[in-house]
């Protein structure tokens, strides 16, 4: 784990353009062209996205899953500009969220942009000294929208190409109006040291609800990119369709990190894929803590010879919350390895589901994979469901698959008892361990602040 | 001082303990001594407060000082000086052994400050002082620990909270000699340092060789029947409970 600097914590993006418009509620062709045509788009995007609503609108929703019957597609802006979003006021902000904002230890200058009041955070100075230093290297990292314009070559060659609008009903619908989100490109054999965070925290055009991430590592290269806060993000919109393509060239390393924590409103329908190349190496560490519904699986799809992926997926599920959450792993090429584990937690009525996919290509041979998921069932209320699906059409593979569902036990808390612990202090830590081997995984102060957040999900309070 | 009065207690519904009787000065060292099924381990659960035994309160009585010890929590009975080494510890993955001492010793004294590069020193001498080295520091506690090595741990974590009373149950055996010597010298010490009471739960006499016991309690059948000394564990070596 590195070790944490402040002053890296504030790295991100400055917003510089003054937005103009925003489009009225509800989706049809005209709004794809308005969204297209505020960002001044080349033709060949427009075209995608027109292509992409005609899918949107003739794709079944998914029939699995999380209760989705709820979502009104009509009720909801598709295309609002940054300064539009901060039109509410810090008194509008419900309490709640305020009071987390002081428990988790939030910085003040960070509180009024997370809530989406106020305004932008003041990371110029930070982001420029960033982005020579990348730029130094040949290393890409923009706006997903600024990219399009500066970099149509390799957009229009990349975009799209993981994860096809025809994927599913939700990728349909971000490809035709997403907007936000970043675009990296780490050229040959290049390392970037420090994890580049496209902090929602900081830069409201990031904060979509359509974001559209592409990160194209190139042969050799390294990168960790790191997204989203352990602070609730406070927002009216009830729909959050992000899609994330990943490229990860021959012997190339990319590590995605997301912490998410939307507030308990939100639909949160997120497809997440990576390509990975001979030698290469995916890994995903995915935490979801917040929204009413999750359902996200980040995948890796093992196209060349050795190449390894990993998945690591945290759930927290409370009142009224249901995270079905998971992974998959597709093996296409021999001698590639893969391994998902999943932590999930349920607590006062919550919901937590695993579903996974495990599938290996005829022909994939002496390929590898453990999958694990392990569920801690806080309470008699709450539930937890495992759905591991197994598609193996090659023989000469290892697959290890185990499962596990557990409650805190009695014995376990009176050991703490019996050392003067209280029982709540006992069940924080407990909880706490049973997610630690994810959350090692986290950049320090994004591990910190998840600690510190369980056991304010656990005791309503911070001690 | 910690007294126990004609403890009563079971389990499930069914009475255990039928009239314990102890008396422990700061310093001592008791040992009970019990065949199988006399009711050794209810004794330990119920004094902690275990919430799967039930104490007929209005017969029974356990004091510390001045605390009336079946009116408290198990975490407040800690607070009150107690500690009880278990004869099963259990694995508590995820959360560093010494992560869990230093909250359990924030609970016990929150008025104390230590600062973390000290108490992890202490630690680390409690460790090493019951043949423990640094690693089991930083590993999930006893997860993955030998029988021995919990009982070990267990002791350690003694060193390290200083309670006033102790109960270890079964803390001897898994040991082998040389473990035990550690641990028997371990017990001695901190009855004499640190003036802990001591209330020695076993089976076997084989640890009273390695340390001097101020009374021995003969548990029979859920009652403390017989109060001596050596010559008393002597006499069981010879003929069995049967004799008393």
């Amino acid at each position: 784990m590195q070790q944490f600097d402040p002053s890296e914590y504030k790295f991100g993006f400055f917003d510089s353009i003054k937005p103009v418009y925003s489009t009225p509620k509800g989706i049809n062709e005209k709004i794809v062209r308005v969204i297209s045509g505020i960002k001044q788009e080349p033709e060949w995007m427009l075209q995608k996205r027109l292509l992409a609503l005609k899918l949107f609108f003739s794709k079944q929703m998914p029939s699995w899953g999380g209760d989705l019957s709820r979502i009104n597609f009509d009720d909801i802006y598709y295309y609002v500009r940054p300064t539009d979003k901060k039109g509410r006021s810090w008194d509008e902000v419900p309490a709640e969220i305020k009071t987390t904002f002081d428990k988790i230890g939030i910085p003040e200058a960070e509180r009024k942009f997370l809530a989406g009041v106020g305004a932008q955070y003041d990371s110029e100075v930070i982001y420029h000294s960033i982005s020579k230093m990348l730029a130094k290297k040949g290393v890409i990292f923009v706006d997903t929208d600024t990219a399009v314009k500066k970099y149509p070559e390799l957009l229009q060659r990349n975009f799209g190409t993981v994860i096809p609008a025809a994927d599913n009903k939700f990728a349909a619908l971000n490809t035709a109006v997403w907007s936000g989100g970043s675009f990296v490109y780490v050229p040959k054999g290049v390392r970037v040291d420090l994890p580049l965070q496209a902090y929602f925290r900081i830069n409201a055009r990031n904060m979509g609800q359509f974001e559209r991430t592409l990160i194209i590592a190139d042969e050799g290269s390294y990168v960790h990119y790191v997204e989203g806060c352990t602070a609730p993000i406070f927002t009216t919109d009830s729909l959050h369709a992000a899609v994330v393509e990943i490229i990860v060239k021959k012997g190339a390393r990319v590590r995605y990190t997301t912490i998410q924590n939307w507030s308990k409103n939100v639909y949160n329908l997120v497809t997440k894929r990576m390509f990975v190349e001979e030698e290469g190496i995916g890994e995903w560490i995915d935490g979801n803590l917040g929204s009413q519904l999750t359902m996200k699986y980040p995948s890796v799809y093992l196209k060349g010879r050795k190449a390894k992926g990993e998945v690591l997926s945290l759930a927290f599920a409370g009142s009224g919350q249901h995270q079905d959450a998971g992974g998959k792993a597709i093996h296409m090429a021999q001698e590639t390895s893969s391994a998902i584990t999943s932590k999930s937690i349920s607590k006062d009525g919550g919901r937590t589901s695993y579903r996974g996919l495990l599938k290996i290509h005829k022909g994939a041979k002496n390929s590898k994979s453990t999958v694990r998921c392990d569920a801690l069932i806080l309470d008699e209320r709450s539930r937890s469901d495992t759905y591991p699906t197994m598609l193996i059409d090659e023989e000469r593979v290892t697959i290890g698959h185990e499962a596990s569902v557990s409650k805190i036990g009695e014995e376990q808390l009176f050991y703490f008892q019996s050392r003067g612990i209280p029982q709540t202090q006992a069940e924080v830590m407990i909880v706490n361990g049973f997610v630690e081997p994810i959350v090692k995984e986290l950049p320090m102060e994004y591990a910190v602040e998840l600690n510190r957040l369980i056991q304010l999900e656990m005791t309503g309070s911070v001690g | 001082m910690l007294i126990v009065k004609n403890l009563v207690a079971g389990i499930e519904g069914k009475e255990i303990l039928h009239g314990v009787d102890l008396a422990i000065k700061p310093g001592e060292i008791h040992v009970v001594m019990g065949p199988n099924g006399s009711g050794k381990t209810s004794l330990v659960m119920s004094l902690m407060g275990h919430p799967g035994y039930k104490v007929k309160i209005q017969n029974s009585k356990f004091k510390i000082g001045a605390n009336d010890m079946f009116t408290l929590l198990p975490e407040e009975r800690a607070r009150a000086g107690l500690f009880v080494s278990f004869q099963n510890p259990v694995e508590i993955t995820g959360v560093s052994f010494l992560a869990f001492l230093r909250t359990a010793s924030k609970s016990l004294r929150p008025d104390e400050k230590i600062p973390l590069s000290t108490f992890k020193e202490k630690v680390l001498d409690a460790l090493g002082i019951v043949g423990l080295d640094e690693s089991f520091m930083h590993r999930s506690v006893n997860e993955g620990f030998s029988g021995g090595e919990r009982k070990r741990a267990e002791v350690a974590q003694m060193l390290l909270l200083r309670p006033k009373f102790a109960i270890l149950d079964e803390i001897d055996s898994g040991l082998d000699v040389d473990s035990l010597k550690l641990v028997a010298g371990a017990i001695e010490h901190v009855a004499e340092e640190q003036k802990t009471g001591i209330l020695l739960i076993t089976h076997y006499q084989r640890i009273l060789h390695f340390l001097k016991p101020n009374k021995v309690h003969m548990l029979i059948d859920g009652k403390t029947k017989k109060t001596g000394g050596m010559k008393l564990v002597r006499l069981i070596e010879k003929e069995g409970y049967a004799a008393v």
